[in-house]
């Protein structure tokens, strides 16, 4: 009977993922319109746009490999298996025992590698500056994200997301310098990885500096239905990911009833709703930084992950 | 685990552990910042957080003369120090942008080296004191090693002073952090920062006169190193 009730909590789950990640993107756009005195358009209109995309036949170039046409599908598969990993309103799911932290951060290094070699594929310019500064910036944010895994995995004794979430659910652990640090880090990784503001403008379509829209320049129709869905799951990975390990309340304990599922819902939908406005408004209060300082910012992720490392040694009694 | 009636997991603990990471990680901040005002703001802040350390160790020890300590760190250096600061910048039109000698990320990256340093040094020759003093002291020390980081790696004469100030609130947060320092202590300390503040000022307007700029590299030719 719990098997069936942990299938059903993740079957909703992913259904919640998909329907929720496109939404708040246009939640995103809407809010940061409105502060900049715009009407915005609708909340629905990523939907409406995937639901456009996905009718229309991509154009290939015509040098174009299978590595092209097979980029999204493969992107689009290993964000939504690490969406089916990320907790959102309840503990306990069937795939649980596979959420690791390390499986995670390997997920969305895959869809991020398929993606740059998908960028290089066609051959043209911008495709190719778009996967360098996309690969340039991973090469600092992946090793703050372990750091942060390592914190945590000291922190929790476990990788794994569902018994980090626990143990920190439970307020046995407290309040720690460390996971303040890995807090500050991990905010820095996430705005980078899905090319928020002080890193990517996720708003323009033609600028030099772009990054991730470089990369996914050639694609169109379908695939290019597939490459936005996926990086929308992603925004919304990272912010279950943020919200289940440093905002671990009101989620539905593992093996809780079904009734708890309410309260997990609502509590999830607050997180969530409070961290895209937190990000809306900082989006709108700050500039662009230039592509060569990126490295710089996410170095100081790195340090600060690492400095958390440092501290936990620190409490733990090393001497 | 180590022994003392503040142990890991009370709140009050916890709290007092955060502030004191509070004001490091502001540190980290100055040495990241490339802007005079910017500076100058995270060192409002940083003097703002220590404020409320020790506003809650006074709480948490009881000890009421140390509210006074955290009313003179709000006032005089939250408040007084920035805005004359900020007076100074407009009134001698000093260049806003900052270099730094070393760069921003090696920087921060001898800053985390630091802090290990201090983390090595304080622990083993602190066995017999409570965690919570011998985790406060670390972190204190690191917040004085990064000050003088600063007054290294920043090349105006600004913001050495900045390094300078912001070395002294390490010094007040070890202060408040150790049970039973005395009052004097902290007094005198908090007005000779004041005293130096005033005289900083009066070197700030009597090197602009003589060099036109606030660049310490001006002052090597007058210290009789030639380069």
């Amino acid at each position: 009977m719990s098997m069936l009730v942990a299938l059903l909590a993740q079957l909703l789950h992913i259904g919640l993922m998909l329907a929720v990640a496109p939404l708040a993107v246009g939640l995103i756009r809407k809010v940061k319109a409105r502060l900049l005195g715009r009407i915005g358009p609708p909340i629905l209109q990523p939907w409406r746009d995937l639901a456009r995309l996905a009718r229309k036949q991509p154009v290939l170039a015509e040098n174009a490999s299978w590595v092209f046409s097979g980029a999204p599908a493969v992107t689009f598969a290993a964000t939504l298996a690490a969406a089916a990993l990320v907790p959102s309103f309840a503990l306990g799911m069937t795939a649980a025992p596979l959420a690791d932290l390390l499986v995670i951060a390997g997920l969305l290094g895959v869809a991020r590698c398929a993606l740059g070699l998908a960028g290089m594929d066609v051959g043209t310019a911008f495709g190719g500056i778009g996967s360098s500064r996309e690969m340039m910036f991973a090469v600092f944010a992946e090793p703050a994200l372990l750091l942060v895994i390592f914190t945590l995995s000291l922190l929790a004794g476990s990788t794994n997301l569902d018994a980090v979430a626990g143990a920190l659910h439970d307020g046995a652990l407290g309040l720690r310098v460390s996971l303040g640090l890995s807090l500050i880090a991990m905010l820095a990784i996430a705005i980078a990885e899905n090319g928020r503001i002080p890193v990517d403008n996720p708003a323009t379509h033609l600028e030099l500096t772009m990054v991730h829209e470089a990369m996914v320049l050639e694609y169109s129709g379908r695939h290019l239905a597939l490459i936005e869905a996926a990086a929308m799951l992603k925004l919304l990975v990272w912010l279950g990911l943020i919200g289940t390990i440093f905002v671990p309340f009101a989620i539905a304990p593992a093996g809780a009833p079904t009734t708890a599922w309410g309260l997990g819902l609502l509590g999830w939908a607050a997180k969530m709703l409070a961290l895209l406005l937190a990000l809306a408004a900082f989006e709108t209060s700050i500039a662009k930084m230039r592509v060569f300082r990126v490295p710089e910012f996410l170095g100081i992720a790195v340090l600060f992950a690492l400095l958390a490392v440092v501290f936990l040694f620190v409490s733990q009694g090393f001497a | 685990m180590m022994g003392g009636h503040l142990a890991f997991g009370t709140f009050s603990y916890d709290a007092a552990h955060l502030l004191g990471g509070g004001v490091l990680v502001l540190s980290f901040v100055l040495l990241y910042q490339r802007r005079l005002t910017a500076v100058i703001n995270t060192y409002a802040l940083q003097s703002v957080v220590l404020a409320a350390a020790a506003a809650w160790q006074a709480w948490v020890q009881d000890a009421p003369h140390l509210y006074l300590t955290a009313g003179i760190t709000l006032a005089a250096k939250g408040i007084a120090i920035p805005l004359g600061m900020h007076r100074i910048v407009r009134q001698l039109q000093v260049n806003r942008s900052l270099e730094s000698a070393l760069g921003i990320f090696p920087s921060m990256a001898m800053g985390v080296g630091l802090v290990t340093l201090s983390i090595l040094v304080v622990l083993p020759v602190t066995p017999q004191a409570q965690t919570l003093t011998r985790e406060e002291l670390a972190l204190a020390l690191s917040v004085v090693l990064m000050g003088l980081l600063m007054m290294i790696t920043r090349r105006t004469a600004m913001t050495q002073v900045l390094g300078f100030m912001s070395l002294e609130n390490g010094l007040i947060l070890a202060a408040v952090s150790v049970a039973g320092m005395p009052l004097v202590v902290e007094l005198s300390v908090a007005v000779l920062v004041l005293l130096a503040f005033a005289v900083f000022g009066v070197f700030f307007f009597r090197i602009r006169d003589r060099f036109d700029s606030l660049h310490l590299d001006n002052l090597d030719r007058v210290g009789g190193i030639h380069r």
